[in-house]
């Protein structure tokens, strides 16, 4: 196996024992890309100089702390080339949330989950590829070009953290930082056979993250397995003073959290998840995984989410109306897109909005500018906020009954590209099981369960707030029960065989 | 009960966008969609109910009211798609004579 396509614990096992150098494996990762991004087009910017000279500071980093004796200054992370969706800022690089009116954007400082990843000496890899302000779930709404499934070329990776999720599973990155406002990271994870983590709203700072909708968004890590998700969350994770909801709580230590077994816990299985729509093959494998936990020592008991039917209503009134407001800032005079030759300052900011923004971000602000406006505000925004307060007391009580939920990611497998609905309800409505976790602000956790066709299927765990470490317990237990051995994407398999 | 194309057309207004007659009748039916499958939650009895902010509030967060180091001026300016010195430059929002003319 070449170290591209290895995990970040065994590869910072490697690192510490001085048997590879963050630089091979940098040098790994940009192999792979030079020999499969083409065909995949996880990126939109690939940092190879400025990687090859964090990988040889990291190279410096372990070499003294050897010297010294001294491991302590090392994470499991100092060396591990990762990747970042292109809404989380980066000082001095590009980024342009996959948008027109971003293209040329460089801002002037780090996210604080940047800063964290290089502050262990992570390597940052490049970019990558988006829906348009993570509006869309199949990375085919990025101004820029789509990017394509690792496991079928013929399909999309999901979204909107789709090239995340693409450049992890195709070995193009050790693993990859996402965003998730109802699915974005958990989705692409499933699409891609990896594991995705949503965070406790607050439990990860969103400084520097460009707003979509402030009280849905947590950035989440996308990974080969659990372990990693566990390392990558406890990097980021943790209160930050430059954002306000960023919550005080202690990080526990997540990867300590993977060895205890699950006897005793209890695992709920919504009945309302359960419903006729649901492709059978994933419902049967979502099943066996619920099985597989029980065998584990977990109780499985049914839960009911009674409002769970009004949460895709909920959010998109929600999650639009935050995204009109949040976009607002988006003017054309301090920075992005300007419109040529506007006359005046309103068909300005009216012309370099409409040239540069794409069809779903207009149709998202429209929505939310409608659910805000004086004559609709208590119809819409205020009703979907008490909604959401009704869903919240749902999950209150289902959690009085279990430790975490189960239940499908997504209803259907990563589809073809271009054969996304063009009714936009009908793409909404694949969010089913992704948005009733944003709304409520709990934790989740794409875990793959096995394959339909050849394509990868997750299943979704979700826990109590801030309980993201018995979360990753019982999926570290899921993850060893399913026992997918080969985890490489095809595109990947070939690369190897290729011998390149 | 779907969105009238004046509806539409004064909504592109608030939002700052402004639409061609092909986009507004997309818009129209798009949101029409939206809006009628949004409507569902009308059914749903909230008397009573309070709305939900933040679904894992923080209380009040405070500091001491203290300066920290910020962007200079000249990167909080360096995006900025036409500028004039230390100024940012927009179309002249008086009548009469521009700075530069």
């Amino acid at each position: 196996m070449k170290l591209c396509d290895m995990t970040i614990h065994e590869l910072a096992e490697l690192l510490e024992a001085g048997e590879v150098s963050s630089k091979e494996i940098t040098e790994s990762v940009f192999e792979r890309i030079d020999g499969v991004e083409e065909s995949v087009g996880a990126y939109v910017t690939v940092l190879s100089d400025e990687a090859l000279e964090q990988a040889d500071a990291a190279d410096e980093r372990i070499a003294h702390a050897r010297k010294c004796g001294d491991f302590s200054g090392i994470s499991p992370l100092t060396g591990i080339p990762l990747a970042l969706k292109d809404n989380i800022c980066t000082k001095g690089i590009r980024t342009t949330c996959s948008s027109r009116m971003l293209e040329d954007f460089v801002p002037p400082y780090d996210a604080t989950v940047v800063e964290r990843l290089q502050g262990l000496g992570a390597v940052i890899v490049g970019k990558t590829n988006m829906d348009e302000f993570a509006m869309g779930s199949s990375t085919e709404n990025s101004a820029f070009h789509i990017t394509r499934n690792p496991w079928d070329l013929q399909r999309v990776p999901g979204g909107s953290s789709g090239g995340s999720a693409a450049a992890v599973a195709a070995g193009e990155a050790i693993g990859a930082l996402g965003t998730d406002t109802g699915g974005s990271v958990r989705q692409p994870a499933s699409f891609c056979g990896l594991v995705g983590m949503k965070p406790t709203h607050g439990r990860v700072s969103r400084y520097g993250v460009v707003a979509f909708s402030s009280s849905l968004d947590q950035v989440g890590p996308i990974a080969k397995d659990v372990r990693d998700c566990a390392i990558m969350l406890a990097a980021i994770s943790g209160r930050d003073t430059r954002d306000a909801s960023c919550s005080p709580e202690p990080v526990p230590d997540y990867s300590s959290s993977l060895k205890a077994n699950i006897e005793g816990l209890t695992v709920g299985v919504p009945a309302e998840f359960r419903h006729s729509g649901l492709d059978s093959g994933i419902k049967e494998l979502v099943d066996g995984a619920a099985r597989m936990l029980e065998e584990a020592g977990a109780r499985v008991v049914e839960v009911s989410l009674p409002h769970s039917e009004h949460a895709i209503a909920a959010y998109y009134l929600v999650s639009s109306a935050e995204a009109s407001s949040n976009l607002a800032r988006i003017d054309g005079i301090r920075y992005g897109y300007r419109a040529v030759d506007a006359s005046d300052v309103q068909e300005l900011i009216r012309r370099s909005r409409s040239e540069a923004f794409g069809p779903e971000v207009k149709r998202r602000i429209m929505l939310g500018t409608h659910a805000l406006s004086s004559k609709h505000y208590e119809e819409y925004y205020l009703k979907a906020q008490k909604v959401r307060t009704l869903i919240i007391g749902d999950m209150n009580e289902a959690f009085k009954k279990c430790d975490c939920m189960i239940c499908p990611t997504s209803p259907t497998v990563a589809f073809k590209v271009g054969e996304k609905p063009n009714d936009p309800v009908a793409v909404y409505l694949m969010d089913i099981y992704t948005t009733i976790v944003n709304l409520t602000g709990v934790p989740a956790v794409s875990v793959p369960c096995g394959a339909l066709d050849g394509m990868p299927v997750g299943a979704q765990l979700i826990g109590r707030a801030f309980d993201e470490g018995t979360l990753l317990k019982i999926a570290h237990s899921l993850e060893k029960a399913c026992a997918i051995s080969d985890r490489r994407a095809p595109i990947a398999a070939m690369d190897g065989r290729r011998g390149k | 009960m779907g969105v009238s194309k004046e509806e539409t057309a004064h909504i592109a207004e608030l939002a700052r966008l402004s639409l061609d007659e092909a986009e507004l009748a997309q818009a129209q039916y798009d949101l029409s969609e939206i809006v009628n499958y949004v409507n569902k939650i009308a059914s749903l009895n909230t008397d009573g109910v309070a709305p939900t902010v933040q679904p894992c509030a923080v209380p009040n967060v405070c500091r001491e009211d203290v300066v920290l180091p910020s962007l200079s001026r000249e990167e909080a300016l360096a995006n900025a798609p036409d500028r004039q010195g230390e100024f940012l430059r927009v179309p002249s929002i008086m009548e009469g004579k521009g700075v530069d003319e």
